[in-house]
């Protein structure tokens, strides 16, 4: 057999045992202690020794759905980073990026994912949908097209979706912020 | 020579007869003006690699074939194989030790008595299961490791258990690590020795990754069979099924998959939703090609008989071959990343005083000249210690400042600190006085 050790002497870093802490936990414990939010988003852990799966809240001070209090859940599995957090948001909410079953199109929670982004990276990514819905990707279709069509329309169907409002026979959830 | 070794196939025998070995006893006879110093020719060397020498095979699919056979043949005689799976009938086109009667066997069980058979005194041990069943001390009984897998969980996990069980004081705790890994007419094998060279996880950005279609394009305008089939199992299984999880491997679940993603191609006029698709997209299985696989094990086996026998200069450390432009193959060094999680980082030694609290030791850390840390968050394996953030996780924490360490974590135990200031983790062996 080769002489690996000797190699190893020779390495200026010395000889190391590394915890038994995943990588995916390490990652994880390095992307949520650093995690820098504004005040218009804040998360949340149901267990808080449960680091792999929580809620963030984004309240949006600005746009058109200011004034409203928007959940998602993440879930991280064993092979983060290598691959996404599964988001998904909880209330059945009128966005053109997002279905009536929560499914939000972001590039980055999917074909664009890189192990080098990180879960900061992903809240702001979800936090600039609110501020900027982009028509051209499309979940809600309905909502897509009326934002193109008519963009005073969409802000108003916007605003009484978010009071609980029906909008083309569906009915949205509740969603303004408790003041 | 040859004659004789054609003579006595399919008989097992475990005696060694004359001129077995003469074309590989080309190599181990004699230096050559490129061998490593240290190579011993002659027999010492012949019977280290036949009587002494122990290699893992983890996975028996595709490549995990290929590997057992090369090895078998060039002279490893003690031969352990991993494999969880079993035998499937699609397997058979290129997993060339199986035959229609094995479908439904282990494929480690299998192989291993294949090779048996054919290869006179070569003792294969199967093993059919998980490598996550397997502790540190059925590791540290292997000289070598070679990976065949397709999963990138399966060589996380491998590669990190090895990795970990480097001991400083034991030199025969670091086990070289061959990987290989093929996709279409691409491929890879690289030469790990953990902690000494980068390792699988340092190079984990450099993975392809599984193609995946904006998940808009999936839901208003399919264009291709694996759009809608992504519609199947991302979108509409979840609808209907609410929390039950999907199972890729219950023919039952891809049945159903595989009826949504014919009535949506139907509807959009898109061809070529087939239930085979349908598996392979929801298993994201890349089309393995025979001799890809065969091109890559042999260049995995090359490394083994090297590095087992220092006979030549072994792969420093990484061999890429793409062979979807005409054939091209790079080889060079992937360097380790310090901010790798598994071998990158620092670790330190601390001595800590048994009475100090968790503040104490965090301002002690703080303090350090050598490790420039500010803000630092704490966790020992399986339990945070203290978090900056997030806010609740910080308060949740927080009655932990005033806690001793040694309630926290065990003599000897790690601690893992990560900050904003460190581009890597710390890792903290604590030692109480
Ligand atoms: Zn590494």
């Amino acid at each position: 057999m080769i002489k690996i050790w000797s190699m190893k002497k020779n390495e200026d870093q010395a000889a190391k045992k590394k915890p038994k802490t995943s990588a995916a936990q390490i990652r994880v414990q390095k992307d949520l202690t650093e995690l820098d939010l504004p005040s218009t988003m804040k998360t949340h852990f149901p267990d808080p020794a449960d680091l792999l799966n929580f809620t963030l809240t984004i309240t949006p001070d600005e746009g058109m759905y200011k004034g409203g209090s928007f959940l998602f859940t993440f879930k991280i599995n064993a092979n983060y980073p290598h691959e996404p957090p599964k988001v998904k948001c909880e209330q059945k909410i009128y966005h053109p990026n997002v279905d009536l079953a929560g499914n939000v199109c972001l590039n980055i929670l999917r074909e664009d994912w890189k192990p080098v982004l990180n879960l900061n990276s992903v809240m702001v990514g979800l936090q600039y949908l609110f501020l900027e819905p982009n028509a051209d990707d499309p979940l809600n279709k309905e909502a897509a097209e009326e934002l193109k069509r008519n963009r005073e329309q969409f802000i108003y169907n916007v605003k009484s979706s978010m009071r609980g409002g029906t909008i083309k026979g569906e009915k949205y959830d509740i969603v303004i912020k408790e003041q | 020579m040859m004659a004789a070794a054609v003579a006595v196939n399919g008989t097992a025998s475990s005696s060694d007869w004359d001129g077995r070995y003469y074309h590989v006893d080309q190599i181990l006879d004699r230096p050559g003006p490129r061998t490593d110093p240290s190579f011993l020719a002659g027999d010492e060397v012949k019977e280290f690699l036949r009587e002494k020498c122990k290699i893992l095979v983890i996975g028996a699919g595709g490549l995990g074939c290929e590997i057992l056979a090369n090895l078998a043949l060039s002279g490893f005689k003690d031969i352990h194989v991993i494999d969880m799976d079993t035998i499937d009938i699609s397997n058979l086109n290129r997993q060339f030790l199986f035959r229609p009667k094995d479908v439904g066997n282990s494929k480690a069980i299998v192989a291993a008595e294949f090779i048996m058979n054919r290869v006179p005194g070569v003792k294969v041990t199967p093993y059919f299961g998980k490598i996550q069943d397997k502790d540190e001390d059925y590791y540290m009984q292997f000289n070598l490791i070679i990976c065949g897998l397709d999963s990138v969980e399966a060589r996380r996990w491998i590669n990190a258990t090895l990795v970990n069980m480097v001991d400083p004081e034991n030199p025969e705790s670091l086990k070289p690590l061959i990987d290989g890994g093929t996709e279409g007419f691409k491929g890879q094998a690289r030469v790990i020795l953990p902690t000494v060279t980068s390792c699988y996880e340092c190079s984990l950005d450099m993975l392809n990754k599984p193609t995946a279609f904006p998940i808009c394009t999936i839901a208003n305008t399919p264009r291709l069979p694996e759009h809608c089939i992504e519609w199947a199992s991302v979108l509409e299984w979840p609808r209907v099924h609410g929390e039950k999880k999907m199972d890729t491997d219950n023919p039952e679940h891809i049945s159903w998959l595989y009826q949504i993603a014919l009535a949506r191609a139907k509807e959009f006029k898109i061809e070529g939703v087939t239930y085979s698709l349908t598996q392979g997209v929801v298993k994201n299985i890349i089309p393995a090609i025979a001799s890809t696989n065969a091109i890559i094990a042999a260049s995995c086996c090359n490394e083994a008989f090297k590095i087992a026998t220092s006979s030549a200069a072994y792969l420093n450390n990484y061999f890429m071959l793409i062979g979807t432009d005409s054939v091209y193959s790079y080889t060079f060094e992937h360097e380790k990343r310090q901010d790798c999680p598994v071998c990158g980082g620092e670790s330190l030694d601390i001595t800590v005083n048994k009475e100090w609290t968790v503040d104490r030791l965090i301002e002690v850390l703080v303090e350090r000249q050598d490790i420039q840390v500010k803000k630092p968050s704490l966790s020992a394996p399986g339990k945070q210690i203290y978090f900056q953030a997030p806010p609740q996780l910080e308060e949740a924490t927080r009655p932990n400042l005033e806690k001793k360490v040694s309630e926290l974590v065990p003599d000897g135990g790690e601690i893992t600190v990560t900050a904003t200031t460190l581009p890597f983790n710390l890792s903290l062996r604590v030692k109480y006085i």
